[in-house]
């Protein structure tokens, strides 16, 4: 490392470190923001020096988890690894990664950035990665990003920039990310399993227009959301063949799932403990992302089903003798597999749901009324909702035909916790659906009752 | 059993990126509370509409290349329809897109244009900035004046037409322009606004006013609406209105350290 690059980072370690001392939080991003405002080129110097080179992993839905999984893949072919916080996924998160790492071999260390959309290009644009996995672009807080047309041109954009091309590994069932692998060389990742199909596209599906002609698509089959094994029957443009595909699901309920793969290394079965539908793609995101390291597919399907949920991505926990589960919701398409995942378990639900508004939740609640909760009614035995919004959630029930007497509003998310154990009868689950500040507001609560750890220190 | 109000559901697969599902609910479960049915109807691209086969039009808000494909479908006779069923006295709400689309056109800021079906004397044309925030009006709909709150997320300007009505006064937020002070349009019983988060939910009173206008056109006299438990209505459309009232700033500044 230069000098200047060198001086940079250790002042803004420094600031990490009395923000962390002042209580600020986690304090994960204030070294790279203090190093952007110091010297932004000491990014890429820092990153440039990373021997193994680096991945960054975006998408709508799933980022978090996938990053994990791959991290597990990465160490497992015995790289050191330099990657960001959960929630730490703008410029300013990654820059703090680089700026705390002081790899032991820095010639084979690499990088492994989970990305927010929007920021994704002025990463891409520091860090020079050797590989980029893009896996989904769902509708989500509209406020904050524009809708989702902008991302995709962005992310175009991002790839006819000037400079080395990286890698592309690309979800091959989203039809707005097979469109930015047109007449690129790509490692198509995707689903394969018509046992595991929805029959049809739910309510507000996005990007279901051709991306060449704008005819309707049609769907052989639909996996969620938008996803799914598509062709125009107008221009004849379709899915990508798929290099890496989930041939069978393996869905074991609400507990995990077996999914067996095939990569141009030959078949690979997984075994995760994260469940539904939503975790068997991140894992095929993670290992196709691990094939274009040049991992190993059985090294890499190994290590992925060793990854333990991620903050609260359904993670498990007992509270005072009751188990519970957070399963982060914070826009339609991940509640609606969330709800599709609790389906899976067929007993009766015990459900907590946590809205509030703050910038990043999203300011605007509306997205709550595209999720399809309906399924789930007829099998709650509670439903407790809490948070900013908590009375949005109500008419969101109330006019989703929920039995008045299975609802509870309460706002203030302490009493709503407590409340919600209360009504699990013993050997019960409460389930937890919470938006992403919902889920540090609850999170807390449950550091505080000592039935969880603190989120900095588990990055 | 014929259907007591008969909707017309226009884009469902384009128009819906702002909940507006939400709003179809309210209509169906407020008339179901009342033992009254609804009757849904989709209606998309390349299909006709008989003016005379509904009693309410609703048409919400999509993305960009959706609203495209719908402007085109709409022009000519499609366009024409629509109005004929307002003028014969069936009720309209537009949300956001479908707002701009049932007002003169868009124009986009590369100065293209989506042309409308000009029910309402309104042109909308697109600013450089996108006016997003919660948004608290004084609507007023047949003499009676109450707030409204909603949410709003739109690039475009509206203005409209000396003529024209606006659905409310902005008492917080953006509303048509920003500037002009109005919110919205009506015209008979149409109305038109850029409020969402869905609109109905939390304005159970608009609901229910739209819904006399539907019923009305239906049975051919002013129908009476039974009353409601409006309690949960209520606290939402409180917490919306402290929203636009601005105690954001206070609280998120209050939360810290």
């Amino acid at each position: 490392m230069n000098i200047v690059a060198s001086g940079s980072a250790a002042i803004a370690r420094a600031a990490g470190r009395a923000s962390r001392a002042m209580g600020r939080g986690g304090g994960t991003s204030v070294p790279g923001v203090v190093l952007l405002r110091i010297n932004p080129r000491a990014v890429d110097t820092i990153a440039d020096r990373l021997g193994g080179g680096s991945i960054l992993v975006s998408a709508t839905n799933g980022k978090t988890t996938t990053t994990r999984m791959l991290g597990g893949a990465l160490r497992a072919d015995g790289a050191e690894v330099i990657t960001n916080a959960a929630g730490a996924n703008l410029l300013s998160g990654v820059a703090a990664a680089l700026v705390g790492a002081r790899p032991a071999r820095p010639d084979t260390a690499c990088g492994l950035f989970e990305c927010d959309e929007a920021a994704l290009p002025a990463v891409m644009a520091r860090v020079h990665p050797r590989a980029i996995v893009l896996m989904n672009l769902f509708r989500d807080q509209l406020d904050r990003h524009g809708e989702l047309e902008a991302i995709a041109e962005r992310w175009q954009a991002m790839l006819l920039a000037p400079g080395a091309l990286p890698r592309l590994v690309l979800a091959a069932d989203d039809p707005a990310i097979a469109a930015l692998g047109d007449g690129r060389e790509c490692l198509w990742f995707g689903l394969d399993d018509p046992a595991v199909a929805t029959g049809a596209l739910p309510h507000a599906a996005d990007s279901t227009r051709c991306r060449a002609c704008g005819t309707p698509l049609t769907y052989d089959h639909v996996w969620f959301g938008h996803l799914g094994d598509w062709r125009c029957p107008a221009c004849g443009s379709s899915r990508p063949p798929l290099d890496v595909a989930v041939i069978d699901a393996g869905l074991r309920g609400a507990t995990g799932s077996d999914p067996l793969i095939r990569t141009p290394d030959g078949e690979v079965i997984l075994h995760l403990t994260v469940p539904g539908l939503h975790n068997v793609l991140n894992a095929a995101a993670a290992l196709a992302g691990a094939l274009a390291m040049g991992i190993r597919a059985d090294v890499a399907a190994a290590a992925i089903s060793q990854v333990p949920a991620a903050f609260g991505r359904a993670e498990h926990l007992v509270v005072d003798g009751t188990d519970l589960v957070l399963l982060l919701a914070k826009n339609p398409a991940g509640a609606n597999e969330n709800v599709r995942t609790l389906l899976l378990d067929p007993g009766d639900h015990h459900i907590l749901v946590a809205l509030n508004d703050r910038i990043a939740d999203g300011r605007d609640v509306s997205w709550i009324w595209d999720v399809d909760w309906e399924p789930l009614l007829p099998r709650v035995s509670s439903v407790t909702v809490t948070g900013e919004r908590a009375h949005d959630l109500a008419l969101r029930f109330r006019y989703g035909g929920l039995d008045p007497d299975h609802l509870h509003v309460i706002p203030d998310h302490r009493a709503a916790l407590a409340s919600a154990i209360a009504a699990v009868p013993p050997g019960g689950c409460l389930e937890v659906l919470p938006t992403y500040t919902a889920m540090h507001d609850i999170r807390a609560d449950l550091v505080a009752r000592g039935a969880a750890s603190e989120f900095w220190v588990e990055g | 059993m014929s259907a007591d109000v008969r909707l017309c559901h226009l884009y469902p697969d384009e128009m819906n990126i702002y909940a507006d599902r939400g709003n179809i609910a309210v209509f169906q479960r407020r008339l179901e509370w009342r033992g009254l049915r609804l009757e849904v109807r989709g209606v998309g691209p390349g299909e006709t509409i008989d003016p005379s086969a509904y009693d309410l039009i609703y048409m919400g808000g999509g993305q960009d290349r959706d609203q495209a494909v719908v402007a085109h479908d709409l022009a000519g006779s499609k366009g024409d329809a629509i109005i004929s069923a307002v003028e014969d006295g069936v009720a309209l709400l537009a949300v956001c897109g479908g707002y701009q689309l049932t007002g003169h056109g868009y124009t986009g800021v590369d100065g293209s244009r989506m042309p409308g079906i000009g029910l309402f004397d309104a042109d909308t044309i697109a600013g450089d900035t996108r006016l997003i925030g919660d948004v608290l009006i004084n609507a007023t709909l047949d003499g009676q004046t109450r707030e409204v709150a909603g949410f709003e997320n739109h690039a475009g300007r509206t203005e409209l037409g000396a003529g024209a009505t606006p659905l409310g006064a902005v008492l917080a937020g953006h509303g048509n322009s920003g500037v002009s002070g109005g919110e919205g349009c009506t015209r008979l019983r149409a109305i038109g606004t850029y409020l969402h988060g869905p609109l109905l939910p939390r304005n159970p009173w608009l609901a229910d006013h739209i819904l006399g206008w539907a019923l009305e056109h239906r049975t051919g006299s002013a129908t009476e609406l039974k009353a409601l438990d409006d309690t949960m209505e209520i606290a939402a459309h409180a917490v919306a209105v402290g929203r636009a009232h601005g105690d954001r700033r206070e609280r998120l500044m209050g939360r810290r350290g």
